[in-house]
């Protein structure tokens, strides 16, 4: 076990390397000069070549490459060209949010999803059971930025319970993970029910029932443990749809998250915190995933034994 | 009859018998699909916002774009069945005009990525070792990107623009098309046939193409459908961000975003886009699934 953490951690420097080769590579899509950009047009041609030879830009691409490598790894993302500020020092004011954000709709995708999941598999065909799948497929496919905003409108605009934006207490949590976490959820049902129905088949859960043994201790005992294994990497899957939806999430609850700031320094053209942001989830979502698979693991030991 | 022409009416034969059994199998899978009742509503749903896409300067009561400020931020009557906007242009006309965006948006989008995610799929499943490894560790890096943040990257540098929307939401799609298609390859290219076509002399080209490709096409086609879905939920996300279409474009994203400004006084404005998003997505999901199902008998639970 001990080696497979090890081994897991190791596999995760090429991908981060790669994903942070993606989003350089990206980068030089920009139309245009980056040291004028930069500059700003008012700039004289000497002001210019400064820049770019500042910048490292009269480098071949892999120097510069090398080079990004090593300021991220140190932890120098670059200077925000709108506030002047450095790019890691906007990312982490704002971090936190999103992944408070991202951890109570995370609650809303598993709760609501094994609940909802169970009780569908437990009384299959059911009405419960019909309603619940509807629901699901519903969930799947409403756009969440819609939901947001008919959320606000039900309980922000007609009944005020919740506050319609902004961040604070737990009543402005509500809604945003509702909204977040729902089409995970809805996910997250539909494979709990048939993950469940797979493992209720089994023989072991027949013996169990001929002995006597009650429903719900049989539910809750045997067969959710062992439904749960596959719905684990689900979960896992989702928190990487979930991370991106922070940022239509934040847009609709004008929430001050990481996603705002990538949305307005695209609208602003401020790419080294784009570059910066997008980094920093996709980094966050390759180590939930590291976590996931481990869990997996530790979960599943027959693997192990086999 | 001579030998050599009851040989040749054998051959007709079976040449008859494979085009019957192609046909078979088809009339097969319409069966199926026709015995899946959510399929059957799917493809009605999807069926329809084609027929509107198509239809939309017979269908369409007004000009999407006619600007009418006395009658705007109106309700639903009989003159505006879904209200007017806050320019006063009928919303009605605008969501099926939005039709025609979305589902070529969609349509496009899903089309780069697939054309580009079979290619990559075909490539490393056939030739395997250094060029297969090197494709899917590729593959699993777009992979870390978490959700539409990938396609965000992508407009950042390019600028926002509904083509740039369809390269992004095309880029977005093609790991999904690379592992489906790498994984059919896999098990396809170990069978008989194709040893025997290479045994004739055959390119790797021609192979791949020819005979392989035909052969693994059913779950493009579903992988297709369901991508339809995420592509036109993504790029109404994007729209929505003020990334894709631009006003006055009557995009169902972009209408949504305008309509939440005036959530207090004029709700429907931002209801009935999101309405058209949400039916079209089910639609094609549940076709999806039931096309999955005829396809590939194994999947089914």
């Amino acid at each position: 076990m001990f080696v497979f953490i090890i081994r897991r951690m190791l596999q995760m420097i090429p991908v981060v390397l790669g994903v942070i080769l993606v989003v350089f590579l990206i980068m030089q899509m920009v139309p245009g000069d980056p040291a004028v950009l930069l500059a700003g047009e008012s700039a004289t041609k000497e002001q210019v070549a400064q820049l770019r030879e500042q910048l490292g830009l009269n480098q071949p691409l892999y120097m510069q490459y090398f080079e990004y490598v090593k300021n991220v790894a140190t932890g120098d993302l670059g200077t925000s060209v709108r506030s002047g500020r450095p790019v890691a020092e906007e990312i982490f004011t704002r971090l936190p949010v999103t992944v408070e954000l991202a951890f109570w709709s995370i609650i809303v995708t598993t709760v609501l999803g094994l609940l909802a999941g169970i009780i569908s598999a437990t009384k299959q065909y059911s009405i419960s059971d019909i309603s619940i799948m509807i629901v699901a497929l519903l969930g799947v496919s409403l756009p969440n930025f819609w939901l947001g905003l008919m959320l606000i409108l039900g309980f922000a605009v007609n009944f005020q319970i919740f506050p319609v934006s902004g961040w604070g207490s737990f009543m402005h949590v509500v809604l945003p993970a509702i909204t977040l976490g729902t089409a995970g959820a809805a996910i997250v049902a539909r494979m709990t029910r048939s993950s469940m129905l797979e493992v209720i088949s089994q023989d072991y859960i027949r013996t169990a029932k001929a002995k006597g043994v009650k429903q719900t201790y049989i539910v809750y005992k045997h067969a959710l443990k062992n439904a749960l294994i596959p719905v684990i990497t689900v979960v896992g899957l989702q928190f990487g749809a979930l991370l991106g939806g922070t940022v239509l999430t934040e847009s609709v609850f004008a929430i001050n998250g990481l996603g705002r700031l990538i949305i307005d320094a695209i609208r602003m053209r401020d790419l080294p915190v784009v570059q910066g942001s997008i980094l920093v989830v996709s980094i966050l979502f390759v180590i939930v995933n590291m976590f996931v698979d481990i869990a997996y693991r530790l979960l599943n030991k027959r693997v192990d034994l086999n | 009859m001579s030998q050599s022409a009851v040989q040749v009416k054998g051959e007709a034969k079976k040449g008859v018998l494979k085009r019957s059994s192609k046909v078979e199998r088809w009339l097969h899978v319409y069966k199926q699909l026709k015995k899946n009742k959510m399929a059957v509503v799917g493809a009605w749903i999807v069926a329809f916002y084609f027929l509107v896409a198509l239809l939309a300067p017979i269908i369409a009561p007004y000009d999407p774009l006619q600007i009418d400020l006395v009658n705007k931020l109106q309700g639903p009557s009989w003159e505006h069945w879904m209200g007017t906007d806050d320019k006063g242009r009928d919303i009605l006309s605008r969501v099926i005009y939005g039709s025609q965006l979305s589902l070529a948006v969609g349509s496009v989008s899903v089309l780069i990525g697939a054309v580009l995610g079979v290619m990559l799929g075909l490539i490393a499943g056939y030739y395997g070792k250094l060029i297969d490894t090197v494709i899917m560790r590729f593959i699993d890096i777009l992979l870390a990107f978490p959700g539409i943040l990938l396609a965000l990257a992508i407009i950042s540098a390019l600028g926002p623009s509904l083509i740039n929307v369809m390269i992004a939401v095309g880029i977005f799609s093609v790991p999904t098309f690379a592992r489906i298609v790498r994984g059919s390859m896999l098990s396809e290219k170990k069978k008989e046939y194709v040893d025997a076509i290479r045994a004739l002399g055959a390119s790797d080209f021609h192979i791949i193409v020819v005979h392989i490709l035909p052969n693994i096409f059913s779950p493009i086609i579903v992988q297709g459908t369901l991508r339809l879905a995420t592509a036109i939920l993504t790029a109404a996300g994007l729209s929505f961000l003020g990334m894709g279409a631009q006003p006055p474009s009557p995009e169902w994203g972009a209408m949504l975003s305008d309509g939440r400004n005036f959530l207090w006084t004029a709700p429907h404005i931002a209801t009935f886009p999101g309405l058209a998003i949400a039916f079209i997505v089910l639609g094609l999901n549940l076709f999806g699934d039931g096309l999955r199902d005829a396809l590939d008998p194994r999947s089914k639970k």
